[in-house]
């Protein structure tokens, strides 16, 4: 198992009168290439949880294995960690402060201790890997658009060449353009370099293309930990959680109960769209069947 | 929770929270002179007694007047002990170059309750007080200094907006921290150097927050009319009450008191 | 007649590079022709950098216009003397709810306008008390701002507008950086300001979802207007839009697909209800 979580709270602002119990008795293993969403409303804990996956939150109690190991250990190297476990936080480009992107790219190599060729090599890559060109190396970070500046920061992390890639939000407030590259090349990393990925996202409809498996988190408990295809069948549920399914599941338990027989578990626009035109034929053909037998 | 350790407003009803913030303001003032006007022990049980009754009618729980003074501890041992160890006198114990005299002693007494009382003191005016509230307050006392051209207004304008924005900035700088040591920062270990280099990372995208916040908040004071404080009328003016002005005797009264006590040395 | 009215109106800025090149001229916005309708909701859809909230800048007078006229009820906005009055007549709602909050409580911060507006004290709390209950609000008047959610600072932000009796709101992608619930809450409000008090309603978003309540729709790109109509005339476009970088609803995109594949559908569904009922009437 990469990371283990086992019985994990934590409070906040312990012995004030603001005190919050944020992560209640969470239990959770993630495993190797695994893309998985994270998903639940503001304050549902969360952000919490996945900032005590590299060691930046201390547990109240509770345990964090890294590769086996409790990362909360007497002497466990928290610093290369994080080199290992990559946190992309949300609105990461209000990170970056270099004076060029190549430069602010270095930043995670140089912190762990490579040569100079090794962290431009890194961070070319990096940079390559989000789409950034190489006529932008030189330019200075602030004077990028916004998605430019988003993924930059995004290569930031990737330059650490970590095992695991955990984004908070990381399509907030991009365009949909924006957010389908951001996705998508995510998603490549994960295909192409077997990287572990963790994405927290309100977007059910991006939960449902990319990721394969999704954890509900609600109240500081894990309320689903499932395939999207699944969690989606508890749309009730989540709504009473304060979040929704995709628009298409609606759509499609509605059909099903106006008696047409559509599958109900359909994922996407195509999937919808297949099923609903396999229905529709269906119920032509059996009206037909219907007709004839009265005319015979 | 950056609103708890800033101002320290401690939420409640209570006849101390509804007084007007200038009586508030001037009344601490007071209660500062005093404790240093008094020199014999009537004298400080008087500012005692005041101490513990204004405690009493905020209705905070001590243990938040206790707690605004931790941050000042280190400074009040630091004063107690020169104190105690450079006031001349009559010598009691003598330890390598130190001596500890009778006089030493009861000066750093002094010193130790005067500072008790003076930061628990005004620690009740900010627990009781909402930080707007005290800005308000200045700029209606500190009026008199438009005369002379001082942009009262604006100054306190600035405050106000520096309190809002105290908060949020404060959680920002966590989140950037939080980010860059994700990226392999360390704040914590090296030299005096390394540590203000390592500072970089963490104060450039704040000032670039802060520039970012600051241009947006002018646009939206544009868009919203504000033009200055010429013309401007204010939703809570502040007013006197009955409360108030029972108050101010309180506290004259009080200041005569501790004059008589200063003068006569009780 | 018209609240907002744009007659070629042009925006231009000058961007100065580092190598001391010659500075280059930015057309931000260029042509625009508009005329929004008092008592209408509109929305402005495009890419970020489309040049849709430097439009938006021009309704509010922030920015005056470069080339072109751009009216407010009736006022030219290059017209100095008038800029406070533009201003009070077009309130305008930002995109970061933090940044836009200048109190340090809920009430004072929706007093500030009113207050830059010379009102009485007692006007002002009427006013304050009025647009707090508007928005759903006013049980947090006394809270720090700094306690609430993204949507309820929102809602607070366009409290502070409302007290200023506007004839028109302008959002300027208010929901970009809140989630679902809050996304939800401040446009439930903009529609109820809408379709109760008769207040004009912009709203400039790239969130197609949004917009399907819209009277209007224009689509911006390069600083231009590529598109208008209905909703669903727009959404029936969809291949344009998402050459536009735009994605519309999955359910205009399932009808879409549908349609495509030969199933008799109308044009431009925008809703769930709508596409259940459209399959469901096919004999």
């Amino acid at each position: 198992m990469l990371i283990e979580i086992q019985d994990l709270c934590y409070t906040y602002g312990e012995g004030t009168v603001y005190e919050v119990m944020a992560l209640d008795h969470v239990n959770l293993k993630i495993g190797e290439g695994e893309f998985i969403g994270v998903i639940g409303h503001t304050g549902s804990g969360k952000s919490t949880l996945i900032q005590h996956l590299n060691g930046l939150i201390k547990p109240t109690s509770g345990r964090i294995l890294f590769e086996g190991k409790d990362i909360w250990e007497e002497g466990y190297d928290r610093r290369s960690l994080r080199t290992h476990v990559g946190l992309v936080f949300q609105y990461p480009e209000n990170q970056l402060f270099e004076t060029d992107v190549l430069t602010d790219v270095m930043f995670g190599p140089k912190n762990e201790g490579l040569t100079k060729e090794e962290c431009e090599q890194r961070a070319k890559m990096a940079l390559r890997q989000v789409g950034i060109s190489e006529d932008l190396y030189k330019v200075s970070p602030f004077e990028l658009s916004g998605g430019q500046k988003r993924r930059v920061a995004v290569a930031g992390v990737l330059a650490m060449d970590p095992e695991v890639l955990i984004l908070d939000e990381p399509t907030a407030g991009l365009d949909p353009g924006g957010r389908n590259e951001l996705l998508n090349q995510i998603k490549y990393l994960r295909d192409k370099r077997g990287i572990t990925v963790i994405l927290v996202s309100h977007s059910m409809e991006d939960m449902a293309v990319y990721a394969n498996r999704l954890i509900v988190v609600h109240e500081g408990k894990i309320a689903y930990d499932d395939t999207p295809r699944n969690v989606f069948t508890h749309h009730r549920e989540l709504e009473k959680m304060g979040l929704s399914a995709p628009q298409i599941t609606y759509v499609m338990h509605d059909l099903k109960a106006r008696g047409l027989e559509v599958d109900t578990r359909a994922l996407t626009v195509n999937e919808a769209a297949r099923s609903i035109l396999m229905a529709l034929s269906l119920r032509k053909s059996m009206k037909t069947a219907e007709a004839q037998e009265k005319q015979d | 929770m950056g609103e708890i350790t800033l101002g320290q407003y401690y939420p409640t009803n209570s006849i101390l929270h509804r007084l007007d913030p200038r009586v508030k303001f001037l009344g601490t003032l007071v209660y500062i002179v005093a404790l240093f006007l008094v020199r014999g022990p009537v004298g400080y049980a008087v500012c005692a007694a005041a101490l513990i009754s204004m405690i009493v009618l905020s209705k905070v729980p001590f243990r938040y007047v206790l707690k605004s003074l931790k941050p000042v501890v280190l400074i009040m041992a630091v004063t107690m002990l020169f104190n105690l160890l450079l006031t001349p006198g009559e010598v009691l114990w003598r330890f390598w170059i130190f001596k500890i005299t009778e006089e030493g002693i009861r000066m750093a007494a002094k010193m130790g309750i005067r500072l008790v009382f003076l930061v628990s003191g005004s620690s009740i005016m900010t627990l009781t007080t909402t930080p707007n509230a005290l800005t308000d307050a200045m700029e209606r006392l500190f009026g008199f200094l438009k005369i002379i051209h001082v942009p009262v207004h604006e100054i306190a304008m600035m405050m106000s907006i520096a309190l809002r924005f105290i908060p949020i900035l404060t959680e920002e700088t966590d989140k950037i921290k939080k980010a860059q040591i994700a990226r392999g920062a360390d704040f914590e270990t090296g030299g005096f150097v390394k540590r203000m280099r390592a500072m970089i990372p963490l104060l450039v995208p704040l000032f670039v927050s802060a520039f970012r916040r600051a241009n947006d908040l002018a646009m939206a004071m544009e868009a919203r009319c504000y033009h200055g404080g010429a013309g401007r009328t204010q939703m809570k003016p502040l007013r006197y009450r009955k409360a108030d002005y029972i108050a101010w005797a309180v506290v004259a009264a009080f200041l005569a008191v501790c004059i008589c006590l200063s003068v006569t040395g009780w | 007649m018209p609240i907002i009215r744009a007659e070629k109106l042009g925006f231009n800025y000058v961007q100065y590079n580092d190598e001391n090149e010659a500075p280059e001229t930015i057309k931000a916005i260029r042509d625009i022709d508009l005329s929004i309708e008092k008592g209408s909701f509109v929305a402005i859809l495009g890419h970020n950098g489309s040049g849709k909230s430097t439009l938006a800048k021009q309704m509010n007078a922030l920015l005056m216009p470069t080339s072109g006229t751009m009216w407010v009820d009736g006022i030219d906005t290059a017209g100095e003397d008038e800029l406070w009055k533009v201003r009070q007549k077009a309130g305008m709602v930002f995109q970061n709810p933090d940044n836009q909050i200048i109190g340090t409580v809920v009430d004072e911060d929706v007093a500030f306008g009113p207050e830059n507006l010379g009102m009485p004290t007692d006007d002002i709390w009427t006013r304050v008390d009025d647009a707090l209950s508007k928005v759903g609000m006013l049980g947090f008047r006394d809270r720090s701002p700094n306690r609430l959610s993204g949507g309820q600072k929102q809602r607070v932000a366009i409290a502070g507008v409302v007290a200023m009796h506007p004839e028109c709101i302008v959002l300027d992608e208010p929901t970009a950086m809140l989630d679902p619930n809050g996304r939800r809450e401040v446009l439930e409000v903009a529609r109820e300001l809408n379709r109760k008090e008769g207040v004009t309603v912009i709203l400039i978003t790239h969130y197609m979802e949004e917009v399907i309540y819209a009277d209007h729709v224009y689509v911006m790109d390069l600083g231009k207007i590529v598109m208008e109509g209905t909703p669903r005339e727009v959404f029936s476009r969809v291949d344009e839009l998402k050459a536009l970088k735009l994605t519309v609803p999955q359910v205009t995109e399932l009808a879409y697909e549908l349609k495509k594949a030969g199933v008799k559908i109308p044009d431009g569904i925008i809703t769930p209800e709508e596409l259940v009922e459209a399959l469901c009437a096919i004999r």
